[in-house]
């Protein structure tokens, strides 16, 4: 049974690149393209890994990751974040939102991929 | 489309990028005119992040660090350490140009301008530099894979707290990894492990030490740890092999449990995410899109069209068989009818789209031509929202664009003149869309020296394009810049001189199914107003018919229909007459005599005048046989389908099944009174 990973990013050439390197390695792919629309989605669907982006409209990446901490069904549920830079105050800012890892873009799929299969059982 | 799904993704970071440049220019102009709020600048951090992003996924070099630059000076305005006067929002607008080349560049596969852009980061990092003293830090490469070296022996002791839990990783996974990278031995301290009864099942109990050997470095092992490295004591160190059972006892008795927090997560202060949500919806800013192929969509109007027709065709044979008005099917028929242009005007609506699109390029033009011509200019524009066909968005750009150069060139004065004149030293510039019955209108006004028409008639006798004593009123001297030939411009300038005059633009209106006037007030400055069909696909017609002909004249050029009387025609020779109507003389047009058709049947006053404006000819009265009706047409090019015929616009296939003419109206007026102005005795069979 392949993994099922959502995707949440703002921008369509982030989530078209983030969907053809996941379905590539063999995963499922979902897509929001922001907080409020990864929480929709998982209202419907169950993802096993979320990647999400930080910077997005309307609810950003660290909201969206504290929403799912506080989900009694999602909290335990690896979410990787995508940041542009090793900037360590996002890091430590995604990380104190509850995050379980991080990419940093522009990303390599192989790392990608591997990131995604370490926090995954 | 291509089958390479890395060509499409990249075609989609391209259009991508389109838009992000559109929320880009449209936040800077907000923060421009001061009303660039916390949202603003965040979405213009935003779309300057994203293209960057984007750009770093198609190694775009050039662009990721020019956007890079732009996006650090953005995030120290966005994080308020750095404000904003109005030399650095120029820089900002420069940026944004130049970060607009840059990713046009990067899709045409061309070297981008590397000095401008070059110049621009220096700028921009200069700035930022306000913001904060450390100098901007350079986008991360990859980090290349490290070398491979002897095999050693690592402990690796690790001792994970209960945020690790809480960030949702494993343990299990941890060690899977570590034992990935060589042979790994692992051991699990539970002394710390307390009674079940007093067990919070949410705290960490456990210590693992793993033994590994291996080829990889400490790096490559600390990295298996990269997002935990906060939530877990972590020793890792070489294991002097001599001293390994030793070493192995101590450090399992000094694997000591550590004092627990509490897990992060219960302490986290309530995010107000519903609260968004709800203000999201409230707000209406955000519905549901799709990106659709324009192609699907103009097949689609394509099929409506023939759905129209079709029903049409039907519905006349309904009423061909004798059915009555009130019988099932005619009914049926009417609702099928009700029904068939609504779906005619959803699918229309599809293709309708803002005129932002259009808008959204001028400020940029303005600020180059005023530092072209050295004049101040200030852009006020209106009804961005007001929505239009794609096709006509598409064709209008070039129109608007020598539009613009025209009234910033030709029209606003230089400063100096200005201030000698009483004015302002900044001109202004405006630019508005608006839908007037059915039509969108769009205005271009400038508060300049207006039309100097002394000078304009003497430009046109010198072309010879008037008499020397030719009686003109303001309006038609006014109306003469749109003639061939014409320019106003002693010199020909950088910026009008183009090769493109405003004859240019009147035609490319006019094939548009548009019209372009002017008014100016002398030393109050000029207005010039397109009125554009809304959409290029149908048009509401009279169908009328002359020697036996079925043809169809756009009801937007029809003022008045009327039956003329004997008394008001005036014969000025045996091919022209005029008609007296309300004081005033309109040349009268015998269609039939203009298209060849052959002889009208019967004398003027037994036919029908349609009194119709045209956009340069003025009004006339075009004169056929009879009226049949007004209906929606669909159009059909002939010039696709055959070639261009004078005097006619395109074609349409009636319900009957048969193809009728669609009248050029305008080309037809014109033609007519420029043949009569220049007194030149030919048909206009022979001028054409």
């Amino acid at each position: 049974m392949a993994l099922t990973v959502l995707t949440v990013d703002d921008s369509r050439t982030m989530r078209d690149m983030l969907k053809h390197s996941l379905i590539a390695a063999g995963f499922r792919v979902l897509q929001a393209e922001d907080g409020i629309d990864g929480l929709d989605v998982l209202k419907r669907e169950t993802a096993d890994v979320i990647v999400t982006d930080v910077n997005m409209p309307r609810l950003d990446g660290f909201g969206f990751i504290e929403a799912l901490r506080r989900d009694a069904e999602k909290r335990m549920t690896p979410i990787l974040v995508l940041t542009t830079e090793a900037d360590p105050d996002k890091k430590s800012r995604a990380k104190a939102a509850g995050a379980t890892g991080w990419i940093i873009k522009p990303f390599d799929p192989a790392k990608l991929v591997d990131a995604i299969r370490r926090v995954s059982a | 489309m291509t089958a390479d799904p890395m060509a499409e993704i990249r075609e989609v970071f391209f259009q991508e990028c389109e838009d992000q440049i559109s929320e880009l220019e449209m936040g800077l102009l907000r923060m421009e005119i001061g009303q660039g709020d916390a949202e603003t600048v965040n979405a213009v951090f935003r779309a300057v992040h994203s293209i960057k992003g984007g750009a770093g996924i198609f190694a775009l070099d050039t662009l990721v660090r020019f956007a890079h630059g732009f996006e650090t000076c953005l995030d120290r305005v966005r994080s308020g350490r750095l404000a904003i006067d109005p030399a650095g929002m120029a820089l900002l607008l420069r940026s944004a140009d130049a970060l607009t080349d840059l990713v046009r560049a990067a899709r045409n596969g061309e070297g981008a301008q590397d000095a401008r852009a070059q110049a621009l980061a220096t700028e921009l990092e200069r700035l930022a530099a306000k913001g904060d003293a450390k100098p901007p830090s350079a986008p991360t490469l990859p980090r290349a894979a490290p070398a491979s070296s002897p095999l050693r022996t690592w402990i690796i002791r690790f001792t994970p707290k209960a945020a690790l839990y809480a960030h949702a990783n494993e343990t299990a996974l941890l060690l899977r990894e570590l034992s990935r990278l060589g042979t790994a031995e692992v051991e699990i301290d539970s002394s710390a492990l307390p009674d079940l009864t007093e067990m919070d099942p949410e705290d960490a109990y456990l210590s693992w030490t793993v033994t590994l050997a291996t080829h990889h470095d400490a790096a490559t092992l600390r990295a298996v740890f990269d997002f935990v490295e906060d939530d877990c004591d972590l020793d890792i160190f070489e294991r002097p092999d001599f001293a390994f059972q030793d070493w192995d006892n101590t450090a399992a008795a000094e694997s000591a449990p550590q004092p627990m927090p509490a897990a992060a997560i219960e302490t986290l202060p309530p995010h107000p995410v519903e609260a968004m949500a709800a203000q999201a919806e409230s707000a209406g800013t955000v519905g549901a899109t799709i990106r659709v192929d324009l192609d699907r969509v103009d097949r689609m109007i394509d099929l409506v069209g023939e759905l129209v027709i079709t029903e049409a065709m039907v519905s006349q044979r309904v009423l061909e068989a004798g059915l009555a008005r009130t019988s099932a099917i005619a009914m049926a028929l009417e609702e099928l009818e009700a029904l068939t242009r609504e779906i005619q005007d959803s699918v229309m609506a599809i293709r309708a789209q803002p005129v932002r699109a259009v808008f959204q390029r001028i400020p940029r033009l303005v600020r180059e031509l005023a530092a072209q011509t050295g004049k101040q200019v200030r852009l006020v524009t209106e009804g961005e929202g007001t929505e239009v066909d794609k096709t006509v968005i598409e064709r209008i750009a070039d129109p608007l664009t020598h539009m613009i150069r025209n009234a910033i060139d030709h029209g606003l004065e230089s400063p100096e003149a200005r201030i000698a004149a009483g004015k302002p030293a900044e001109g202004l510039v405006r630019l508005v869309a608006l839908h007037r019955s059915g039509r969108i209108i769009i205005e271009v006004s400038d508060n300049g020296a207006g039309i100097n028409r002394a000078r304009v008639r003497q430009k046109a006798i010198d072309h010879g394009l008037i008499n020397t004593d030719a009686p003109l009123t303001d309006d038609e001297i006014d109306n003469l810049i749109f003639l061939p030939g014409f320019s106003t411009a002693s010199a020909v300038s950088d910026i009008s001189g183009r090769g493109v005059g405003m004859d240019v633009v009147r035609r490319a209106v006019q094939a548009m199914g548009g019209r372009i006037s002017i008014a100016s007030k002398p030393g109050q400055g000029s207005t010039f107003t397109l009125s554009l069909p809304l959409t290029l696909a149908v048009l509401d017609g009279m169908v009328v018919k002359t020697a036996d002909q079925t043809l169809i004249v756009p009801l937007a050029s029809v003022l008045e229909t009327l039956r003329p009387d004997g008394a008001d025609i005036h014969p000025l020779d045996n091919r022209t007459a005029v008609l007296a109507l309300r004081g005033g003389y309109v040349p009268i047009i015998d269609i039939a005599d203009v298209l060849e058709f052959g002889s009208r049947i019967g004398q003027p006053e037994q036919g029908v005048a349609l009194l119709v404006e045209s956009e340069g000819g003025g009004r006339a009265i075009l004169l056929v046989d009879e009226i049949q009706g007004q209906r929606q047409v669909v159009i059909k090019s002939i010039e696709a389908n055959y070639r261009a015929v004078y005097g006619i616009a395109a074609a349409t296939v009636m319900g009957d099944g048969h193809v009728a003419l669609i009248l050029d109206v305008d080309t037809i007026v014109s033609a007519t009174r420029e043949s009569s102005r220049l007194e030149a005795p030919r048909s206009l069979s022979q001028v054409f």
